[in-house]
Order: C-alpha cells, then sequence, then structure tokens
C-alpha cells in the first residue's frame, strides 16, 4: 500500500505488513537498511505499534526494532527520491526480503 | 559507488573470524572487502601482527579500514600492526571499540552504502555507547 500525502511534495508514506517469520530480525535489518541508503531522501520507519520514528539507515536501530512478524512497518521520506524510496522499500518488505544482486 | 571502506576481522581463534567474516558475507554481501585472522601460526589460539598487517592490506582501501577485534591482545596487536603500516596508510586504519561479530556486520553495512571511515565506525561503535 502506498499511500501519497504530500501537501508540497513533501512527505511520502507508506505502510506494509511484515511477513517474514522471525520478524524483523539481523538480516532483514541489513536489507533494509543498505536499500534505505540508495536513497538521498531523509527515511523513517516505525512499527505500528510504536510511538518512535527510527533512522531507516541506520542498521543498529533498525535492529533494535525487533518487529515482530505480521506488524505494520510505516515509512515516511522526504527529499528528491522520496517516492521511490517508498516504493521501493515497502516492496522489498512486501516481498519478505528476497536475496538480490548476490 | 565507488570505493567503500574495508573491514578487517582479528579474533584470537581463526574459527571466530573465519565465522564472523562468512556473517558479513552472507548477511551484507560481497561488494565490501573483508579480511580476517585469528590463530597463532602454529594453529593455536592469539593474534599475529604480521597476520593483522596482511589482513589490512588484503582489505585495503583508498577509503580507509574498518578493524574489528574481539579482546584485549587482538587490539593491542592490531593496533601495533596499523603503526608498522606504510605511512601513508596509517591514518587510514581504525580499530573500531565494538563487539566483534555485531560491529563487523553493521560496520560492512554501513561501508556498503559508501560512508566514509568516520561513519563507518560511529556506527559500528553505536553499540557500544553508554
Amino acid at each position: 500500500m502506498l499511500e501519497t500525502s504530500k501537501p508540497n511534495g513533501q512527505i511520502i508514506s507508506g505502510s506494509v505488513q511484515l511477513v517474514h517469520a522471525v520478524g524483523m530480525h539481523a538480516r532483514p535489518a541489513v536489507k533494509l537498511t543498505k536499500l534505505a541508503k540508495k536513497f538521498q531522501a531523509h527515511i523513517s520507519i516505525r512499527a505500528s505499534d510504536a510511538a518512535e520514528w527510527i533512522n531507516a539507515k541506520s542498521v543498529a536501530k533498525v535492529m533494535a526494532l525487533r518487529a515482530a512478524r505480521d506488524s505494520i512497518i510505516e515509512i515516511k521520506a522526504s527529499g528528491e527520491d522520496a517516492e521511490a524510496a517508498v516504493a521501493a522499500l515497502v516492496d522489498l518488505v512486501a516481498t519478505d526480503f528476497p536475496d538480490i544482486g548476490r | 559507488m565507488n570505493d567503500m571502506v574495508g573491514i578487517v576481522i582479528v579474533s584470537h581463534s581463526k574459527d571466530i573470524a573465519k565465522g564472523t567474516a562468512d556473517m558479513v558475507r552472507q548477511m551484507v554481501g560481497s561488494e565490501v572487502k573483508l579480511a580476517f585472522c585469528g590463530g597463532d601460526p602454529d594453529g593455536g589460539l592469539g593474534t599475529n601482527v604480521s597476520l593483522i598487517i596482511d589482513a589490512i592490506n588484503n582489505a585495503w582501501s583508498p577509503k580507509g579500514v574498518a578493524v574489528l577485534v574481539d579482546l584485549g591482545g587482538a587490539e593491542t596487536n592490531s593496533e601495533m600492526a596499523v603503526e608498522m603500516l606504510q605511512p601513508e596508510r596509517r591514518n587510514l586504519v581504525i580499530v573500531c571499540n565494538a563487539p566483534i561479530v555485531e560491529g563487523a556486520v553493521m560496520a560492512a553495512t554501513e561501508a556498503a552504502g559508501g560512508s566514509s571511515l568516520d561513519q563507518v565506525r560511529a556506527v559500528a561503535e553505536e553499540l557500544s555507547a553508554s
């Protein structure tokens, strides 16, 4: 699900259900962080029940998220390539973190 | 993305060094330069300055190298190895104050994004903060 709520073309947000069997653990966290770093945009994520947004480019913080299976991951981004960034990250989570480009 | 910071893993145990390197390769991928060493030349536990120097040179990148170590001697021998590098390389190597496995995975993740040596260090050391 990709919802573009951009009053001034500013913030793009999306949300996606975490289908990974063990939730947001080390390996998915590394993949998400690496993908996030490919974009210039500021990208934040949170598990839907959490109050705090964390930097999606910080691997330590993403790992510490420890989101459980089936939780909803919310993603928001701002910046030039924000739309592509949110779409790519939503896709990564929705497709269960496939191995690409090895 | 052109150059990425290289990662070196130094453990007292060759098995730990290799296992940590395997985790980095599997979790982060193969784009980051990575070298490891562990054990003394006789096959026992320990660390060896010349093996560490070789590892640093093998993982060399113009952006520098981040070294992840386990216990005491691994750190002091790594620092000694840095001192013995070619002068122009010395300032581009950092021995990180971070847990070896977690530090290596996080440092490599950060390095893969093209970050500077200081950024890579900061990410690895985030785990040791507070």
